[in-house]
């Protein structure tokens, strides 16, 4: 993976007067880039885009997990298209608080990854508590089956876990609760 | 300057940034693929935790070292963490029992650290308290799995158990003297020992084990005493660093 920092930021045409004004939708538009499928605003990563009329963009992302590799990739992904789009400065700042759930997922993330073979995640609060967390089953994206278990708690991904279909019996990924 | 804050977060930083590392120890080693996922997983969270907290550290600090400077540069006798971690995990059953005692007692810890008046601090404990249930969950199954199995799984578990437990009372040692300026910001380890026993007590029972009845080890590790292990882990994971400073790909 490029983790290279692209900073073009200070090379946009400086003639251009008018700031776009759809930043928001820009940043909106960038996807994870392990989940290519949605956007990060549709991931509920995205939390504040603010512009000004200098041409200087403050965004606001929130990681998914701690250790989510995704989040420099992101960071480029947005300061490149934003730069793009004649934005001169861009800064990205990542924020821990409120800490990001799966319940931030929009409904079009949520049907996008069901379309993608991804069992979207259920509510957080449905999630039992204490030291063994009794699983509740995910349905199958592939036939639509709840007849389905748990293969591993962790998948290729820190945002899913892997599962198997006992009707279709395909592997599937599931967005876990978090 | 170093401060007790400073040490105290360096402590957290340094618990889950070599707990990762002994962790990735298990990546193509593990007993099946889905545990080779598994723990690279809870590897990478814990390093997650681990770079916020060090990077929280350094500005505490104030000196301007990084989160880079802290893990890779720093000596052994500086790093803050618990013997716990530090020691080779190379036997299945050491590691899930290692990671049951580490992962329940970051739970209590996290759990609490979200009141911190560290804004820093709260939010990583409001993050990792999510996916530390996960990793309790993950071993609490295997301890499960393994102690009420076979004979031979039975007597491996037991024996991780008992080689860990005198590691874990140095998790709930007191913060030295002159840190009366934490209370509100940090979480008292002494506290949490006792919700943290009960859960794992609940665990091994249910996992028909034994609670080892076993004398702690010497401490030491918060004031940078650590076992002959961990110049070993640090040599590994710093030497590309120091080598070549600088590099990325």
């Amino acid at each position: 993976m490029n983790l290279r920092h692209r900073t073009r930021s200070d090379v946009a045409d400086p003639t251009i007067e008018s700031v776009a004004p759809d930043a928001r939708r820009i940043a909106a538009s960038v996807v994870d880039p392990e989940l290519p499928m949605v956007t990060i605003e549709d991931l509920g990563i995205l939390r504040d885009v603010t512009a000004d009329d200098q041409g200087r963009v403050h965004v606001t992302i929130t990681p998914t997990y701690s250790g989510c590799p995704a989040m420099e990739t992101i960071r480029a992904d947005l300061v490149e298209s934003l730069t793009c789009a004649g934005y001169r400065r861009v800064d990205v700042e990542f924020v821990l608080s409120p800490a990001w759930t799966t319940d931030d997922l929009t409904e079009t993330g949520r049907a996008t990854l069901a379309e993608h073979g991804i069992a979207p995640p259920g509510p957080v609060a449905a999630r039992a508590s204490g030291p063994t967390v009794l699983a509740l089953s995910a349905r199958c994206p592939q036939c639509g089956s709840l007849d389905t278990r748990e293969s591993s708690h962790f998948g290729s991904t820190a945002c899913k876990s892997l599962w198997v279909c006992r009707a279709c019996r395909e592997p599937f990924d599931h967005f876990k609760a978090l | 300057m170093s401060t007790p804050l400073v040490e105290y977060v360096l402590g957290l930083a340094d618990d889950a940034l070599v707990s990762a590392q002994r962790m990735g120890w298990w990546i193509s080693r593990a007993p099946e693929l889905e545990e080779d996922v598994a723990l690279a997983n809870i590897g990478l969270d814990q390093l997650g935790q681990a770079r916020t907290l060090l990077a929280r550290a350094g500005e505490l600090e104030g000196d301007g070292r990084s989160e880079d400077d802290l893990a890779y540069l720093r000596d052994e006798r500086e790093f803050r963490n618990v013997k716990l971690v530090e020691r080779p995990m190379t036997d299945f059953g050491v590691a899930m029992a290692r990671l049951l005692v580490v992962a329940t007692w970051q739970s209590h810890l996290y759990a609490g650290l979200c009141g911190s008046s560290d804004q820093t601090l709260a939010g990583v404990a409001g993050k990792a308290v999510k996916e530390v249930a996960y990793h309790v969950d993950h071993a609490a199954q295997w301890v499960l799995r393994l102690g009420d199995g076979t004979d031979e799984s039975h007597l491996r578990m037991q024996a991780a158990l008992d080689a860990e437990w005198p590691f874990v009372e140095e998790l709930f040692e007191a913060l030295p003297e002159g840190h009366e300026a934490l209370p509100g910001v940090a979480v008292d380890p002494v506290a949490l020992r006792g919700p943290v026993l009960n859960d794992l007590r609940g665990v091994v029972e249910r996992a028909t084990l034994t609670v080892p009845d076993v004398r702690p080890a010497l401490g030491g590790g918060r004031q940078g005493l650590h076992t002959e292990h961990l110049g070993f882990l640090l040599a590994e994971m710093q030497h590309l660093h120091r080598s070549h400073p600088g590099a990325t790909w």
